[in-house]
């Protein structure tokens, strides 16, 4: 593996059945990157990723991340990425703090470890108030900042965010990405998969699936001039329409 | 095992937060105990009768003191007619009539030989059943008292024993039923519930994506629940020993190590259910039709399987609880070591590794 290349994929490919979600798909993510994972409903994003991080098996091809095989050492993989899915997954019946304090714990964290670090996100986000309620009455887009920094709370070299914001406002959004940001910054890399495209343009290098095959991959900029559109929008529908 | 106790913390959490789940656990037993042993009872306690007398006689009246006496009956009225018979029928309080012939203390005497007709009202078939046999074993009684001392030629007099529950306390059959119903209820519904939760609000992939082996995830899911239906199964005998005065004649400790397999038995069929039902509610449908309708139906809880047609009979060996139900009634009313019930527990012991077993198989380590 290239020294500062975090995932290597090659070939990866997913079949169920006759269908092929996945084809042949090959990239790969630079350390401290955010990279765009980008691409219509249905065009196999999160497939790739759930074999990217250990939970589906590729039905041939290659991939790498953070140093170990997909196929042989999902184990090792899962103590190094962080994970936060569409669904914010945190327990409703549960406080802020009591989530955190779970979460930590499943990742092998100590105890002191997580106090330490349950008081720096608590006040990062600003949530002292609510750090005693249950997570259930805190409106959508805390229960995202939450849940993404509880994805971080093991100290990931990867964290993989499956359209992380899904139905939340454009402000909170905003904020959101602020968080991804300061994430990057300071070396964490970020694989991010969204159908917004205002927020491709945030992403340093962005891959476009369309039914199943990555069909474009660089630098927004790049894109934009290579397909000679206004912005992102614009290059996924000239992409999409083929 | 840190990660392991912080695993059951967060899953005692989930329990007692959600009222509706502490209900089920701790209120459904205890109700339900309750109601099968005081409300719901095969015994008849002052059943209202009527008494038609056309004799008033000596023994009539003797006969009569002797029924009014029991606990069984209480005499509503005395009628004249026959007529009246139907129409106290109807009216619905009395539910059996006694009807003495003329001349009864005579006949007896002369012709040894003295008629009494019970009517019974069978829109009930069971009570009027249980009506008629009391009435007759009140008579063959005082027969027999009256006989003393006299010899008689060529006379068959069974003398029937009931062993194991001589008074024929319907507690004795609804406590072991009761039980079954509630541990299978709790095991198997609420550990399939609470796995199918976390499928349902994403946070199974969550676990899954981290260190933790699913193994692990679905022990720590289970675990909590063993032992909440220990602490149920406790109750349940508890409230029975003291409340009902349900015997234990047998070991203790061998009650509760098979009411632990059976527990764990359930558990595994409520792993197996989860990892069939992607939603809350079908876990629970599930877990519903397919464990409780068998269970109270098909284990003999309620229907003696030996009168079943025989396919339901070959049927109810699938069915844990009819082992479990043998097995306890064994150990509480006839006292058994293991030495008698070995059978049934290799039975359940051999249910429960096939479905640890299949459910391994069904569980799908890396979601599709």
């Amino acid at each position: 593996m290239e020294k500062n290349k975090v995932i290597q994929v090659e070939g990866l490919t997913k079949n169920f059945g006759d269908f092929t979600a996945v084809n042949a798909i090959t990239f790969d993510v630079k350390k401290g990157e955010i990279f765009g994972f980008l691409g219509a409903n249905g065009a196999g994003k999160t497939t790739a990723m759930k074999m990217l991080i250990g939970i589906s098996n590729p039905s041939s091809g290659k991939a790498n991340v953070a140093g170990f095989d997909v196929q042989t050492e999902a184990e090792e993989i899962k103590k190094n990425i962080g994970y936060m899915s569409q669904k914010f997954a945190l327990y409703d019946d549960l406080t802020v703090k009591e989530n955190i304090t779970f979460f930590g714990g499943i990742y092998g964290l100590s105890r002191k470890k997580i106090k330490e670090k349950s008081t720096l996100l608590i006040e990062e986000l600003g949530l002292e108030k609510v750090a005693n309620s249950l997570v259930g009455s805190l409106p959508l887009g805390w229960k995202q900042k939450i849940s993404f920094s509880v994805s971080l709370i093991h100290d990931p070299k990867i964290v993989f965010l499956d359209e992380p914001t899904g139905g939340v406002d454009p402000i909170t959004r905003r904020q959101f990405w602020e968080l991804i940001y300061k994430a990057a910054h300071q070396g964490t890399t970020v694989f991010v998969t969204t159908h917004y495209m205002d927020e491709a343009e945030y992403c340093d290098r962005v891959s476009i699936m369309v039914n199943g095959k990555i069909e474009a991959l660089d630098t927004p900029k790049k894109l934009k001039e290579q397909f000679n559109a206004e912005d992102m929008n614009d290059v996924f529908l000239k992409l999409a329409r083929g | 095992m840190k990660r392991f106790i912080g695993f059951i913390k967060k899953e005692f959490y989930h329990i007692f937060r959600d009222r509706r789940s502490l209900f089920i656990l701790f209120g459904m037993p205890i109700a339900q105990i309750l109601l099968f042993g005081f409300a719901i009872t095969n015994e008849i306690n002052n059943v209202d009768i009527a008494i038609l007398d056309h004799s008033k006689d000596a023994t009539t009246k003797e006969i009569i003191n002797k029924i009014s006496a029991s606990k069984y009956f209480s005499i509503n009225q005395f009628i004249e007619k026959e007529k009246d018979i139907e129409i106290v029928f109807k009216k619905g309080k009395v539910k059996a009539v006694l009807n003495f012939e003329k001349d009864f203390s005579k006949n007896l005497i002369k012709e040894n030989n003295a008629n009494i007709q019970v009517i019974t009202d069978a829109t009930d078939p069971n009570t009027a059943n249980t009506i008629s046999n009391y009435v007759n074993a009140i008579l063959q009684n005082y027969l027999k008292e009256q006989n003393k001392g006299v010899v008689q030629a060529y006379k068959i007099i069974p003398q029937t024993h009931m062993v194991y529950n001589p008074e024929l306390k319907s507690v004795y059959m609804f406590v072991p039923g009761v039980m079954t119903i509630i541990l299978m209820l709790v095991s198997a519904m609420m550990t399939s519930i609470s796995i199918t939760k976390e499928k349902e609000l994403g946070t199974m992939e969550i676990l899954l994506v981290s260190p933790l082996k699913p193994f692990q995830v679905i022990i720590g899911k289970v675990f909590p629940y063993i032992f909440l239906s220990i602490i149920n199964a406790i109750i349940i005998i508890v409230l029975s020993i003291f409340i009902f005065k349900m015997p234990v004649q047998g070991s203790l400790i061998l009650l509760g190590l098979e009411s632990i397999l059976f527990i764990i038995t359930a558990l595994a069929l409520g792993i197996l259910i989860s990892t069939i039902s992607a939603t809350q509610q079908t876990a629970m449908m599930i877990s519903l039709m397919g464990l409780m309708l068998p269970v109270i139906l098909l284990s003999g809880f309620i229907f003696p399987i030996t009168s079943m047609p025989l396919p339901l009979q070959v049927i109810s060996n699938i069915i844990p609880a009819k082992w479990f139900i043998i097995i306890i009634k064994g150990i509480m009313l006839k006292g058994v070591g293991l030495e008698f019930i070995w059978k049934e527990t290799l039975i359940l012991l051999g249910m429960t590794v096939f479905f640890i077993g299949l459910s391994v198989k069904k569980y799908k380590i890396r979601l599709e």
